[in-house]
């Protein structure tokens, strides 16, 4: 069979090739060149050292985005397996019904769950008529917490779901006359094999998560900050994009850094051959 | 084969469902409230969709996002299939691996950095040019083409996999140009999803806060960077009350397709996870 | 509309191809009629314009029906957000609203253009005492918009007594009910009046006096806020917050039982002007704008919509204007607070302030600890699991 791309072929890709150098790579090229200079242009690793004052907001930035996704990850995991048990039709509308949320403002929605979290929110009027509370819950790391796993609980929903319904039934059935109890068949039969899709799960609820600064400002009162928090600060108000370069790059390399452990406990091999 | 459903798992859903919509319905009972409160319901009227109306700058807002959305989405749709056709031909390699890397980046990339990245070059393309507000239209268009763009190859690669070859060498066999050989045999199948892909580029699009935030100037404004100036004041309820009619709107939307999907294909195997 | 947005580096871009009409170039010095068409873009404080919700005038609205001329209106929330933005150069704007010490400052730097006041006859309508100030003793760079001043919005069902003093707001007795300024100039400020201290000072050793009794307000402090007092107050959320006067007015509408005073101590009187930036790309349609602003119908509606104190002189002599008695505007001079202007801060106390505020922002909170060891169990587990697999793999391997 004659393979060869035509000369035609070939061009087809030019367009984006040369789109992704221009507004891909030469922008990742000036968040590094920005990140190594000072105001004036010189070379400069200022930027750089001054990271150190940031370790805690790092820190606390991962760590938030650890304790979302694996709320997420418990939340969704039994969900999609829920929702792949059902109906066909059934399925289409509930998975539908998650997506929803998706099309709204995610601002306003978060925006609402202030409302929903005030001390004299929508909650704690509720919680006070049944004689409980009230509780202070806007503000505190939990809220935003809260907000992270509110907004991306649907990346984590879909790609598992996904992989659910394609699951090969009769793996379960041969593992089950084979005499496997239910866990056994979880263990051994169902994680191995959706394992791809927690893994595409994790890597759109923990970067948004990581690297969010407008969740932080709403549901966190300002009080602490979040490495977005920090970067949006620089670019909008201080001024100072040198260092928020700094900040970006640094980002940047963690959460690859992160991506890139995660993939090895994907292991399988992905067609396509995405090099992290 | 299908076993039946649980009623604890439906219990589960059903709460999972109610989270992810609880914000939703506050926002949505707000929309028809008396009085200019975000947080306390008094009084029923519909004057804020009435003030909605009135809101030029609002619905200029609205204007722009659609006009954006449907030029970035047409835009990426058209440069990433004419890729994704490109890079299916490509022979494996590293190559087609950095390639299919750098496409990826945005994906990856936490959003703030992508906005960064994008207003560094910008910016600096403008001071070297000595020209003031470059920010507008065409840095908001070619941020949104850039970020849909791995989504659209994404939907239409493996449709192109899926392509029989042996039907287009048919075609040209039988004498047709390699043009129309691929407008009548490979177009037709990868259409669905191009289309997903179209679809999935609007939606990014229409739905983009974070690098809009860093890429737009003062005379192109979408709605989500104006609702994003609103709550830094006051969210006012006509925000909520677009947000009701967008929700509707998307529901019907969706409750249509639907729909029509069920009468025209209800045999059809169902095919979900690709079109978020 | 956008097409004239085209900007110029899409044709460096390589191989991009695109029809580039430029900015609209300035249209001259001829009559106003030539500005038909123009576009205007204004940069000014979040809602800080009367904007036609509910009834009131849509001042711009207004302003685009009188001239022709397209106004494209957006918000800043800080002197600083707004000075950024023209600093970066990424925008540009033909009409901005800083405050005082960002005139002096803007000025220093070459960012405003001067205005050419024969172009602004209403400018006759500002009081004297609005002329010539410190920050522009020539009037050359900025016309007075808005006059305001700081005090303490206290909600008097959740605050004993009548305070009188910024103490409240470092007051145990009210943790986590109190909103602070989230911005360094206002935040220092309050805690410079509080100590004493000049709002101006030079000395590194004040700024560290105040930034420690800032730090000592920190756990306190309920959220560091802007305009999201408004929602936060009206809602009943906080005790006590440090703001504008102006803004008090709309809240208190909202929720009666606000109540506002000025602190003994003092405090800071602020000038909001109108100016040009040096980037301006239609001066004469910005200059339009700016006597349009002053004449009496609009002045007067903007002082009806925003309860800022006017240095419009119709606007006070006006029969209609409703609020000429409200005294936490216009105090009598005997209950005149003591107030200061801020000025414009040499380059290493302004760093200083903003590293200190960055400090303050960052600060350890309590749940440091728990993030630590949060994390290292974390790592730690996710090392015993990859072990654990590993392990597994080669028994698996031996065995078959």
């Amino acid at each position: 069979m004659n393979k060869k791309a035509s000369l035609g072929q070939r061009l087809c890709a030019a367009p984006h090739i040369l789109w992704s150098a221009i507004f891909i790579v030469v922008p990742l090229l000036m968040v590094v060149y920005y990140a190594f200079t000072d105001a004036s242009g010189a070379f400069s690793l200022e930027g750089i050292r001054r990271l150190s004052d940031y370790t805690t907001t790092f820190l606390r930035s991962l760590w938030f985005g650890i304790i979302a996704t694996i709320i997420c990850l418990v939340i969704a995991y039994p969900l999609a397996y829920v929702i792949s048990q059902l109906k066909v039709k059934s399925q289409a509308v509930t998975i539908m019904l998650v997506m929803v949320p998706m099309w709204m403002n995610f601002l306003l929605r978060t925006y609402s769950w202030m409302t929903l979290l005030e001390d004299s929110g929508v909650i704690n009027n509720i919680l006070g008529k049944l004689g409980i509370g009230p509780f202070h819950m806007i503000n505190t790391g939990g809220a935003v917490i809260l907000g992270m796993v509110y907004n991306f609980l649907p990346y984590m929903i879909l790609p598992i779901y996904t992989v659910m319904t394609k699951l090969d039934h009769s793996l379960i059935e041969a593992a089950q006359d084979l005499g496997a109890n239910k866990l056994r068949v979880i263990r051994d039969v169902v994680m191995p094999s959706t394992r791809s899709g927690v893994i595409s799960g994790i890597t759109m609820v923990f970067v948004p998560s990581v690297s969010t600064f407008y969740i932080s400002q709403k549901l966190g009162g300002g009080s602490f900050s979040l490495i977005g928090d920090v970067i949006e600060m620089q670019f909008q108000v201080s001024n100072n994009f040198n260092f928020g370069a700094s900040l970006s790059f640094v980002l940047m390399i963690l959460i690859l850094i992160c991506i890139a452990v995660m993939n090895r406990f994907g292991e399988k091999d992905e067609n396509g051959g995405v090099i992290i | 084969m299908k076993r039946r459903t649980g009623a604890s798992s439906m219990v589960y859903l059903c709460l999972v469902l109610l989270f992810l919509y609880l914000p939703i319905f506050l926002l949505i009972v707000l929309s028809f409230n008396g009085t200019n409160s975000t947080s306390v319901m008094r009084g029923f009227s519909f004057k804020w969709y009435y003030e909605l109306f009135h809101d030029d700058a609002t619905i200029q807002a609205f204007y722009n996002t659609i006009v954006l959305a449907v030029t970035s989405a047409v835009t990426a749709t058209f440069i990433g299939t004419l890729a994704a056709i490109g890079i299916d031909k490509m022979k494996k390699g590293l190559r087609k691996t950095t390639i299919m890397t750098v496409t990826d980046i945005p994906m990856m990339n936490p959003e703030i950095v992508t906005g960064v990245s994008m207003m560094l070059l910008f910016v600096f393309i403008g001071s070297i040019l000595g020209m003031n507000g470059v920010l507008g239209f065409w840095t908001l268009f070619i941020a949104h083409v850039t970020f849909s763009l791995p989504y659209v190859i994404l939907n239409v690669l493996p449709k192109l996999r899926q392509t029989d070859h042996n039907i287009f060498e048919a075609a040209r066999d039988l004498g047709c140009t390699q043009i129309s050989a691929f407008f009548k045999v490979v177009l037709p199948s990868i259409l669905p999803g191009i289309f997903s892909g179209l679809i999935m580029a609007f939606t990014l699009s229409l739905d983009d806060f974070i690098i809009s935030y860093f890429v737009s100037g003062p005379r192109f404004q979408t709605l989500p960077i104006r609702i994003f100036s609103m709550t830094k004041k006051r969210v006012t309820p006509d925000m909520y009350a677009l947000s009701t009619l967008m929700f509707v709107t998307i529901l019907v939307l969706l409750i249509l397709v639907n729909v029509f999907q069920n009468k025209s294909d209800s045999s059809k195997k169902k095919e979900v996870g690709s079109d978020v | 509309m956008f097409k004239k947005l085209a900007s110029v580096f899409m044709s460096i871009a390589l191989l991009m191809v695109c029809v580039t009409p430029l900015y609209a170039s300035a249209a001259g010095q001829k009559a106003s009629e030539d500005l038909r068409g123009t576009e205007l873009n204004v940069y000014n404080w979040g809602e800080y314009i009367s904007d036609g919700s509910e009834g009131t005038l849509n001042v711009n609205a207004e302003f685009e029906k009188e001239t022709g001329i397209k106004v494209n209106y957006t918000t800043f929330d800080s002197n600083e957000n707004m000075y950024n933005k023209i600093k970066g150069g990424g925008a540009n704007y033909d009409i901005v609203v800083p405050s005082d010490y960002m005139i002096e400052r803007m000025i220093n730097e070459g960012l405003l253009e001067k205005i050419d006041m024969s172009n602004i006859p209403n400018y006759k309508n500002i009081m004297p005492q609005y002329k010539n100030l410190y920050f522009d003793p020539a009037n050359e760079y900025s016309v007075p918009y808005n006059v305001g001043m700081v005090g303490m919005i206290y909600n008097t069902k959740m605050v004993k007594g009548t305070p009188d003093s910024w103490n409240l707001m470092w007051d145990k007795d009210y943790a986590g009910q109190i909103l602070m300024f989230n911005n360094s100039r206002d935040a220092f400020g309050i805690t410079q009046c509080l100590l004493g201290i000049d709002l101006n000072t030079n000395d590194s050793e004040d700024w560290h006096r105040a930034y420690d009794k800032l730090k000592e307000q920190k756990p306190l402090v309920q959220s560091y806020v802007m305009d999201d007092v408004y929602n936060k107050m009206e809602g009943g959320e906080a005790a006590v917050a440090a703001y504008y006067a102006g803004d008090y007015l709309t809240m208190h509408d909202n929720n009666p039982d606000l109540a506002f005073v000025y602190p003994k101590e003092g405090t800071n009187i602020f000038v909001d002007s109108l100016c040009i930036p040096a980037s301006c790309q239609n001066k004469r349609g910005a200059e339009l704008y700016i006597n349009y602003l002053l004449r009496e119908d609009i002045a007067l509606a903007n002082a009806e919509y925003l309860c800022y104190a006017t240095p419009n002189q119709a606007v006070l002599d006006n029969p209609d204007y409703s609020l000429k008695d409200e005294k936490i505007l216009y105090p009598d001079a005997q209950d005149m607070p003591k107030t200061q202007y801020y000025h414009n801060l040499p380059p290493q106390t302004l760093m200083l302030m903003t590293s200190l505020w960055d400090n303050l922002k960052i600060e350890g909170n309590n749940d440091d600890k728990s993030i630590y060891i949060g994390l290292a169990s974390f790592v730690a587990i996710v090392a015993a699991y990859s072990i654990y697999r590993a392990v597994r793999k080669k028994r698996r391997e031996s065995m078959y």
